[in-house]
C-alpha cells in the first residue's frame, strides 16, 4: 500500500479519538441513577415501564390534545384517582423534587429537555 | 473539478482570507445573539424586523436575476450567453446560501426551524417560500454543476438536465413572487398590500442581479483572461437597463395610487421615507437620505449604462452597475421591509437602527455568500479557461 | 439492465414517493378547503348579518364608559392578566410584553381618529386592548408551522412549545396585539431584580425567542372560570364576555341592544371584541 508508513497510524489515531467518548465512560454504566419516587402515591397515570419509555411521548399527547383538540384536562388512573393532565400542575404535585427525580436520568442519559425553560418546577424544591 | 478551488494566486487568498475574517467576527456576534437573544439587535415590538429579513427579501431578488441569462440561453438559443450564463447558476447558489442564513439568524428559536417541515401548512406564505427557496438552490446546484462538469469533460450535457434547466425559468419567477406574497398578503400593512409588489420585486432583480453579475465579469476580465465577451456585455446592459426602468414605473405608479388619492394609510409610510412623517411635534425621516439617494443613483445608474454601451466605456459600466445595484439594494435592503413598519398598527412611529452585532452578523453572511461565490466562480473559470487555452 | 426491469424500478421509484406524499398532499389541500369555506361563512355573515353558527365563539363587549367611570380599574384588568400569565416587565419599550394594556382612542381606533371635531375626552378614554381574536385571523394564515391556531371555540392560540420565532404572525396582526420574547424572560435586569415580579406558580413563563399574546384565558374557561380581566370588572360590567353564537347569551344581548364598534373591520378579521365608546 501506497504511502502505509502515514496512512495506519492516522487511522489509529483517528479511531482512537472518535472512540474516545466510550473509553472515557467506560465503566460507569452500573451505576444506574435511582430517581426518588414520591412517597405518599403509589401509582402513576400510566404503568411504569411506560412512564419510564415514554413520558416524553405521554407529555407532548397530553399537550397537543387539551391544547388544540380541547380534549379532557384531567383523566383517572387505572385505580380511580383523579389527576390533571398537566406537567406543571400535574406531574410535578406527586413528583414535587425535580432534582431528585427528573434530573437524576436526564444528567444520566445526557438529556436537555426544553420543559423548564418554560414550567415552573415547585417552589420548595427549587 | 471542486480542486480548481484550492489552486489560486496569491489575490484569491488574501481575498478568501479577508472574507473568512469577517465571518469569524460575525460568528462570534452570533454567539452572542444566540445566548442572549434577538433582543441584541435593534429590532422592537414594533419594528420587528430589520436588516436580516430586508437582506433576504433583497438576496431573493438577485438569485431570481440569474433568470435573465438562463432564459435567453437555454429557450432562445442566444450563444453570446454561452460563457455567462454559468455565473448566472452560481450567483443564484450563493444568493439563496446567503438568503437562507439570513431566516435562519432572523429565528428566535433557530433550532426548531425543521417544525416548518414538521407541520407543514399550506396556507402559510413563509412554507412556500421554504419549498421554493429549497427548490431553486437544488435546481441551480444541480443544473450549473452538470453543465460544467460536461464542459470539462468536453462533452455536451446530457439531455435528462434540459427539463430541469426549464423548470428553474419559472422557478425563479416563483422565489420572487413568493417572497412577495410574504408581505403583499398581509391586511394591516397598507404599504405592503399592493398587487404590484410581486412585478415590482422581479423588476428590480432582474436589474440588481445582473448588475452585480456585470460588475464581478468586469473584475474577472482584468484579474483573470476570463472575457464575457462584448456582445453578451451589450446584450446585458439592454436588460439591465430596461428592468431599471420597469422598477421606476412600478414605483411611480405606487406615488400615484397613495398620492392622488389620498388615502391616508398608503401615504403614510411613503411621507416616512421620502419626506419625513410628522407626527405629533416631531418629524421621523432616519431614511430619507437612504431613499431620496437611491431614486438619484437608480436615475443616474439608468442614463449611465446606455452611454457605457455608446462609449463602450468598461468603467463607467461598472459605475453605472453600481449605482443600480446599491439603489435596489436600499430600495429593497433598507425601504421596503423597514417602511412597513412605519406606522405601527397603533399608528405610532418607532425607528429602528441596528445594532452593532446586528450588523456584524449581517456582514458575515454576507462574506459567506461571497466566499461560496468566490469557490464556485474559480471552479467555473478555471474550467471555462482550461478548455479554450 | 433490460429495460423492462428499468420500467419497474422507475414505477415501483414513483408508487412510493406518491405513496408517501399522496396522503399528507391531500389532507393539507382538505384542510386548505376547510378554510376556505370558513372564511366564506364568516365573509357571508359579514354581509347579510345571518349566517348558521355552529359551536362556541367566545366574544367581549368592553364598555368604555364604565372604565371612564371606574378610575384604575383598567389598570387593574392589565395587572391582575400580567400577573397570573406570568407576563415579564422589561422596563423598557423595545422589549416590551404585553397581553393586555390601555391605550388611547386614537391609538386604537386609528381610522376613526381622522378628524378634530371629536370631543376632547375621548382622547383620556381608557381603551383596554387586547388581542381581537378574530374569526378570521391573519396571524393563524402567516405562521408557518400553525404554533398559533384557532381553536374551536374561536379562541387564536399560541403553542409556545412549536414557535420557531420567525415573527411573521407580528407582522400580520393588524391589531399590534403580539409580542416577542426578545430576551430571557425568566432574567433579571441590571439591579437584579427579576423581569416576572411574582411568578404564578400555576402557569408556565414563556422562554427567550417565541411570540406570545392574550390567550383569553383558556386556562381559566377549561375549568368553567370566566377569563381574569372580566373577572375584575365583573362588578361594573365594564367587560361581558359570552358565547357570540349563543343569542341567549348576556354578551349577544348586549350587542343587539347596543351600538357597538370593532377596531379596523375593514380589515375583514371579524374580530371577536366589540367596544361601547
Amino acid at each position: 500500500m501506497y504511502g502505509k508508513g502515514r496512512i495506519i497510524p492516522a487511522l489509529i489515531i483517528f479511531l482512537g479519538l472518535m472512540t474516545s467518548p466510550i473509553w472515557f465512560k467506560s465503566g460507569d454504566a452500573s451505576k444506574m441513577p435511582k430517581p426518588e419516587k414520591p412517597k405518599d402515591y403509589t401509582e402513576c397515570v400510566a404503568p411504569t415501564a411506560y412512564m419510564r419509555t415514554s413520558h416524553m411521548v405521554l407529555l407532548n399527547q397530553w399537550r397537543d390534545d387539551i391544547l388544540r383538540q380541547d380534549g379532557a384536562r384531567t383523566g383517572k388512573t387505572p385505580n380511580g384517582t383523579e389527576y390533571v393532565r398537566s406537567l406543571q400542575n400535574g406531574c410535578m404535585k406527586c413528583h414535587s423534587d425535580k432534582k431528585k427525580f427528573c434530573d437524576t436520568c436526564h444528567n444520566y442519559t445526557s438529556v436537555k429537555p426544553y420543559c423548564w425553560d418554560c414550567h415552573l418546577q415547585p417552589k420548595e424544591a427549587m | 473539478m471542486i480542486e480548481k478551488a484550492l489552486k489560486g494566486s496569491t489575490g484569491y487568498w488574501v481575498w478568501m482570507l479577508f472574507l473568512l475574517s469577517i465571518m469569524g467576527v460575525g460568528g462570534l456576534c452570533y454567539v452572542q445573539q444566540f445566548n442572549y437573544g434577538l433582543g441584541i439587535t435593534g429590532m422592537s415590538r414594533d419594528v420587528t424586523w430589520g436588516v436580516y429579513i430586508s437582506q433576504f427579501t433583497f438576496l431573493v431578488g438577485v438569485a431570481a436575476g440569474g433568470l435573465m441569462l438562463v432564459l435567453p440561453y437555454y429557450i432562445h438559443n442566444y450563444k453570446a450567453f454561452g460563457r455567462i450564463v454559468i455565473l448566472g447558476e452560481f450567483m443564484a447558489i450563493a444568493a439563496i446560501a446567503m438568503c437562507l442564513m439570513f431566516i435562519i439568524a432572523d429565528l428566535g428559536q433557530p433550532m426548531r426551524a425543521m417544525n416548518v417541515l414538521l407541520h407543514p401548512t399550506p396556507h402559510s406564505m413563509l412554507f412556500w417560500d421554504m419549498i421554493v427557496l429549497n427548490g431553486y438552490l437544488v435546481l441551480n446546484i444541480l443544473c450549473g454543476w452538470v453543465v460544467l462538469q460536461s464542459e470539462y469533460k468536453g462533452i455536451k450535457y446530457p439531455k435528462w438536465i434540459k427539463p430541469f434547466i426549464y423548470l428553474s425559468i419559472p422557478w425563479a419567477i416563483s422565489i420572487h413572487t413568493v417572497t412577495a406574497f410574504l408581505y403583499c398578503g398581509l391586511p394591516g400593512r397598507h404599504f405592503w398590500l399592493t398587487a404590484i409588489l410581486a412585478p415590482r420585486f422581479l423588476a428590480s432583480a432582474f436589474a440588481a442581479g445582473p448588475a452585480l453579475l456585470m460588475v464581478i465579469a468586469m473584475i474577472l476580465k482584468r484579474t483573470t483572461k476570463f472575457d464575457v465577451g462584448r456582445e453578451a456585455q451589450d446584450k446585458l446592459v439592454t436588460i439591465i437597463g430596461y428592468a431599471a426602468m420597469l422598477n421606476f414605473f412600478f414605483l411611480g405608479c405606487e406615488f400615484f395610487v397613495a398620492y392622488y388619492s389620498q388615502f391616508p394609510g398608503h401615504m403614510h409610510t411613503l411621507d416616512y421615507l421620502f419626506w419625513g412623517l410628522g407626527h405629533g411635534d416631531q418629524v421621523y425621516n432616519n431614511l430619507v437620505p437612504f431613499m431620496r439617494a437611491s431614486v438619484v443613483m437608480g436615475l443616474a445608474g439608468i442614463a449611465l449604462i446606455f452611454v457605457s454601451r455608446a462609449k463602450q466605456s468598461d468603467g463607467l459600466l461598472v459605475v453605472s452597475c453600481l449605482l443600480i445595484f446599491f439603489a435596489f439594494w436600499i430600495d429593497k435592503g433598507l425601504g421596503l421591509v423597514l417602511g412597513g413598519f412605519v406606522p405601527n398598527m397603533m399608528d405610532q412611529v418607532t425607528e429602528y437602527y441596528p445594532s452593532a452585532q446586528e450588523l456584524g452578523i449581517t456582514a458575515a453572511i454576507w462574506a459567506t455568500g461571497f466566499f461560496i461565490l468566490s469557490i464556485l466562480y474559480k471552479v467555473a473559470i478555471s474550467v471555462k479557461l482550461e478548455k479554450e487555452a | 439492465m433490460d429495460s423492462k426491469r428499468r420500467d419497474f424500478l422507475k414505477i415501483a421509484g414513483l408508487t412510493a414517493i406518491a405513496g408517501i406524499a399522496a396522503p399528507s398532499a391531500f389532507n393539507s389541500l382538505l384542510k386548505g378547503e376547510a378554510v376556505a369555506s370558513e372564511h366564506g361563512e364568516a365573509a357571508a355573515a359579514g354581509a347579510h348579518g345571518a349566517a348558521a353558527p355552529t359551536g362556541k365563539r367566545w366574544g367581549m363587549v368592553i364598555d368604555v364608559k364604565k372604565f371612564a367611570e371606574n378610575p384604575g380599574l383598567a389598570e387593574k384588568c392589565v395587572s391582575t392578566c400580567h400577573a397570573i400569565h406570568n407576563v415579564p416587565d422589561f422596563g423598557n419599550k423595545k422589549d416590551e410584553i404585553k397581553w393586555i394594556w390601555v391605550d388611547s382612542f386614537k391609538h386604537v381606533f386609528p381610522d376613526d381618529s381622522s378628524h378634530y371635531k371629536q370631543p376632547e375626552a375621548l382622547d383620556s378614554l381608557p381603551i383596554l386592548t387586547l388581542c381581537n381574536h378574530c374569526d378570521n385571523p391573519p396571524c393563524v394564515r402567516a405562521c408557518p408551522t400553525q404554533a398559533t391556531f384557532k381553536t374551536k371555540d374561536g379562541v387564536i392560540a399560541m403553542d409556545y412549545h412549536r414557535c420557531i420565532g420567525c415573527r411573521f404572525c407580528m407582522a400580520a396582526c393588524p391589531y399590534g396585539a403580539r409580542s416577542f420574547n426578545w430576551r430571557d424572560p425568566r432574567g433579571k435586569n441590571a439591579n437584579g431584580q427579576p423581569f416576572i415580579k411574582a411568578e404564578n406558580p400555576k402557569f408556565p413563563t414563556r422562554m427567550r425567542g417565541v411570540v406570545e399574546k392574550c390567550n383569553f384565558c383558556v386556562e381559566r374557561l377549561a375549568i368553567g372560570q370566566i377569563p381574569a380581566c372580566v373577572e375584575v370588572a365583573a362588578q361594573t360590567k365594564a367587560l361581558v364576555f359570552g358565547d357570540l353564537n349563543d343569542p341567549a347569551s348576556e354578551v349577544s344581548q348586549v350587542l343587539k341592544t347596543t351600538f357597538t364598534i370593532q377596531r379596523k373591520p375593514s380589515a375583514g378579521t371579524h374580530p371577536s371584541l366589540f367596544y361601547i365608546i
